[in-house]
């Protein structure tokens, strides 16, 4: 009873009709049901399991490798004098800017009225939320002597000196550190009516009483419901600048620099793309496996998947644009180092990860012209894991290009991570799929109470139809 | 609880069951409704008979409503605006005291405070203080957390969190009663009306409890007052250190006393008898220095060779070290020369390299020169390092004094043709 799953198409391309954003027969008891069984349910999928377990694996890993580094310092990694910064600062703008689709499609769909965001958006936030957390690690433990990590945030030194404003490094911090801030709260403010709809159904008492902390006492109050929308729409309207300016300030910790291949004003639009593209694709990455284990498939539709493939589509393009515009400027520009970075990207040493980034990058989401690809679940599957190897590569290209070739030829040397780093970052990976298996299985994945507010209406249309959803409401005034 | 149901038919079943009687009393009155129209419509009877201490609940934000109720628009967007400006004024009074007033920073020769470079932490922190203003407000102007409402002693106000819609009347209300609020509900289009009532008196938690969290709030204090202690009372043991950070190392330096793990009393080793530091060796003093007891050197050591590739390396360490003063060609005007020439500087001009002094010089003093220096020339030996260097730019040296006073006949015949195809 508690899914309802019959084939509908709701992936047509009539202007006139909207499709529906939830399809089978649902009620609003059923789409309740529909999710909170995932949390209620006394055991969990096989499937679970095999992340979960794995992991935590990963995860004892990173801390294994964490202790190592701590204890033995960054000789452990393979970055040298010219490549000061490798797998670490990689791994922390991969992962910062997976965390922006979340947050795009959070807040930025919300302020544009996109009500096919309602069914993606709990998972979308979970996923922002650990993402950067795996971010916030790797700035952290790359100071060498982690013990100092306090000078990152505003607190003199021991010589009465405070951090630096001009540094886009600590510009960083704040940006990163706000962001985080944010989408917690974000995460959060979407998830106590769920949670209270959770408490509600608590059969146990440790459920009841967990559940119940954290829904702060939610009871559906009009009163509460009206300062909640709009506090929701400001945090929506304060989260969409603030996605746009995380990954800009990320992108100054390179732009600002004299660095042939860093120093360039396109930066910063470009890694927001990125980020978007990236993050989209791990929301595929995510979603299509979730909806199969839980049996979602009426609420997370093939109209979603559709929808978030052209994203990728349209996101992959303007990184593709970038790439070639970069690749012009440096030509245009007449200035030897920088043409010769561009140059030495494509063909010098490192040659093999540009090109399995531009492949993955742009030519790949390219397919997604076509809707039979848009709508090839395995397909989407693999592409979206094939973006986020394209977009690690491309931050990868961006830093170890540019840092092991700069001006002085003497002064040139390559990086080769050494087997720490490559066990780090699989770690990493551990770190988010331990929250996130957590998430799936103590939380409510799936946004109940806004996927109530867009449902198909049979007897009155709600606003998911238009028009005369509102007429019905106008009349019993 | 249901002892003390009153005149009301009680429809609900509570939950809970106390040991000893607790007095009840009237809280409200709730109405169920099946679907959100019913409920706005009924919202808007409500509100019409005046009552003002009444409310509905929804499982999500039912559209509408706030109309319906007379809900009038909250204040919570100018509380966020304005601890948002508080953000802005934090992120400049705290960028200009830390960087511009208590430990001012001499950048590249920039202003100490100039507003672009700030401009992004204050973005930042406008964000954070509106986002948390944001959640906290709306959170503190709707009253919660409140863990506890007596709505939640009713078993049926659980379906307001899945799908059903109420109205709930207080008792405080100054138009509620009993009966008339009741019917009022009724022919608003209520599924059900029920009564629901509270408690009369506050559950205090028990004294254990309470003794419990005291005590472990005590004890809790026990480690902070410690390290407080030890960071701040004198002692006269060296201090724990949990990371040397090569400030802290183990040495015996300072103990001013003598070191009893060696013979004689040393803390710090002699080097082995015999030890040569790099680079000074020196056996062969022609080759190392470019003399033999105290007369030059006239002819280039035995075990240097005088080829193309010693010529080559010769003018590739002249052109950076020699050429900036004595000029590519050796005339003593290179670009530093120039420069300081131009702009009238107290300079000691480089000596020409082709004055008859400098050729007639044996080659053992010119290499000396190179190694030591001489008058106001410093010395290169640090920078053209090795003897085999130093003597290739000896070798470059006597070449270009060759170049300069060649005669025709001086060209190789192999060479002759390309000399004569020269404009």
């Amino acid at each position: 009873m508690a899914t309802i799953v019959h084939e509908f198409d709701n992936t047509f391309e009539d202007p006139q009709k909207r499709p529906p954003l939830v399809v089978g027969d649902h009620s609003f008891h059923t789409v309740t049901e529909a999710v909170c069984r995932i949390n209620e349910s006394p055991t969990a999928p096989a499937l679970w399991w095999i992340i979960f377990v794995g992991g935590v694996a990963l995860l004892a890993n990173l801390g294994a490798m964490i202790a190592y580094l701590f204890f033995t310092g960054v000789g452990v990694w393979g970055l040298n004098n010219p490549v000061g910064w490798g797998f670490d600062i990689t791994n922390f703008v991969f992962w910062v800017g997976i965390g922006h689709a979340g947050t795009l499609i959070s807040a930025v769909l919300f302020l544009f009225r996109q009500k096919w965001r309602t069914g993606i958006n709990r998972f979308a936030e979970a996923m922002t939320i650990f993402a950067v957390i795996c971010a916030l690690l790797f700035p952290g433990i790359h100071v060498g002597r982690v013990w100092l990590a306090f000078y990152l945030f505003p607190l003199p030194n021991q010589m009465g000196m405070w951090p630096q404003f001009r540094s886009p490094l600590l510009w960083d911090v704040f940006a990163v550190g706000t962001y985080f801030t944010v989408s917690l709260l974000f995460w959060y403010t979407g998830m106590v009516p769920d949670l209270a709809t959770l408490r509600d159904r608590a059969k146990t008492k440790i459920a009841q009483i967990g559940y119940g902390i954290f829904a702060l006492g939610w009871n559906g109050s009009a009163r509460h419901w009206h300062r909640y929308e709009r506090a929701y729409l400001i945090l929506a309207a304060l989260s969409t600048p603030l996605v746009l300016s995380v990954h800009s300030v990320v992108s100054f910790d390179f732009a600002t620099s004299q660095l042939p291949g860093w120093h360039t004003t396109i930066f910063p639009p470009y890694f927001v793309a990125g980020a978007i593209f990236s993050g989209m694709a791990m929301v595929i990455t995510l979603a299509v496996p979730a909806r199969v284990i839980y049996n979602v498939k009426d609420i997370i539709t093939l109209h979603h998947l559709d929808v978030m493939n052209k994203c990728i589509l349209a996101t992959g393009s303007m990184v593709g644009f970038a790439y070639i515009t970069e690749f012009f400027v440096a030509w245009y520009s007449g200035n030897n180092y920088e043409w010769f970075t561009f140059k030495n990207r494509q063909m010098g040493p490192y040659w093999w990860s540009y090109w399995i980034m531009f492949t993955c990058n742009v030519i790949i989401p390219q397919i997604y012209w076509f809707k039979w690809a848009r709508t090839n679940i395995p397909l989407m599957f693999v592409i979206s894991l094939l973006v986020n190897v394209g977009m690690w590569f491309e931050r990868f290209v961006i830093i170890v290009t540019s840092l092991h070739a700069d001006f002085l030829p003497g002064a040139w040397d390559t990086y080769s991570p050494t087997w720490v780093e490559y066990l780090t970052l699989a770690g990493s990976f551990g770190l988010f799929f331990t929250f996130f298996a957590l998430f799936l299985r103590f939380l409510p994945i799936i946004a109940i109470a806004e996927v109530k507010g867009v449902m198909p209406r049979k007897h009155a249309h709600g606003h998911g139809h238009g028009g005369d959803g509102h007429g019905h409401l106008e009349a019993a005034r | 609880m249901s002892s003390t149901t009153g005149t009301m038919t009680a429809t609900s079943a509570h939950p809970k069951t106390h040991a000893k009687p607790v007095s009840m009393v009237l809280h409200g009155l709730l109405a169920e409704f099946d679907d959100d129209h019913k409920l706005v419509a009924a919202c808007k009877k409500v509100r019409d008979a005046g009552y003002t201490d009444w409310d509905a609940h929804s499982p999500f934000p039912v559209h509408g409503i706030d109309r319906a109720m007379g809900i009038s628009m909250t204040k919570l967007p100018i509380f966020i605006f304005f601890c948002g400006a508080l953000g802005t004024a934090t992120g400049v009074i705290m960028q200009w005291w830390m960087n511009a007033v208590d430990y001012p920073f001499l950048i590249s020769g920039k202003p100490f405070w100039s507003l672009p470079a700030n401009i992004p932490v204050i973005f930042e922190l406008t964000i954070l203080f509106s986002a948390l203003s944001a959640v906290i407000g709306m959170f503190a102007f709707n009253g919660l957390p409140r863990h506890y409402n007596p709505l939640f002693r009713s078993e049926r106000f659980k379906r307001a969190t899945d799908d059903r819609f109420f109205i709930s009347v207080l008792a405080s209300d100054p138009r509620f009663n009993l009966n008339s609020t009741r019917s009022l509900l009724e022919s608003a289009g209520a599924a059900a009306v029920e009564r629901v009532d509270d408690t009369s008196e506050s559950e205090a938690p028990p004294r254990l409890f309470i003794w419990a969290h005291a005590i472990l709030l005590c004890l809790a204090l026990i480690p902070i007052a410690m390290i407080y202690r030890a960071r701040n009372a004198p002692i006269d043991y060296p201090r724990l250190h949990v990371i040397f950070d090569m400030d802290n190392q183990e040495k015996y330096a300072g103990k001013q006393a003598a070191n009893p793990a060696f013979v004689d009393g040393r803390a710090m080793r002699l080097p082995v008898a015999g030890t040569v530091a790099r680079g000074m060796l020196r056996q062969d003093p022609a080759l190392t220095d470019g003399r033999v007891g105290d007369r030059w050197l006239t002819v280039f050591p035995a075990n240097v060779t005088i080829d193309d590739a010693l010529l080559k390396r010769g003018q590739n360490r002249y052109e950076i070290f020699c050429a900036p003063c004595h000029g590519f060609d050796g005339s003593g005007n290179g670009r530093v020369t120039d420069v300081a020439r131009e702009r009238g500087l107290g300079w000691v001009e480089p000596k020409n390299l082709h004055d008859e002094d400098v050729r007639l010089r044996p080659v053992g003093h010119l290499y000396n020169t190179v190694k030591n220096g001489i008058r106001t020339m410093p010395p290169y030996g640090d920078q053209i390092s090795g003897e085999s260097d130093r003597w290739a730019v000896v070798a470059y040296i006597k070449a270009l004094q060759r170049s300069q006073r060649a005669a025709p006949g001086d060209v190789p015949t192999e060479k002759k043709d390309e000399l004569n195809n020269r404009k």
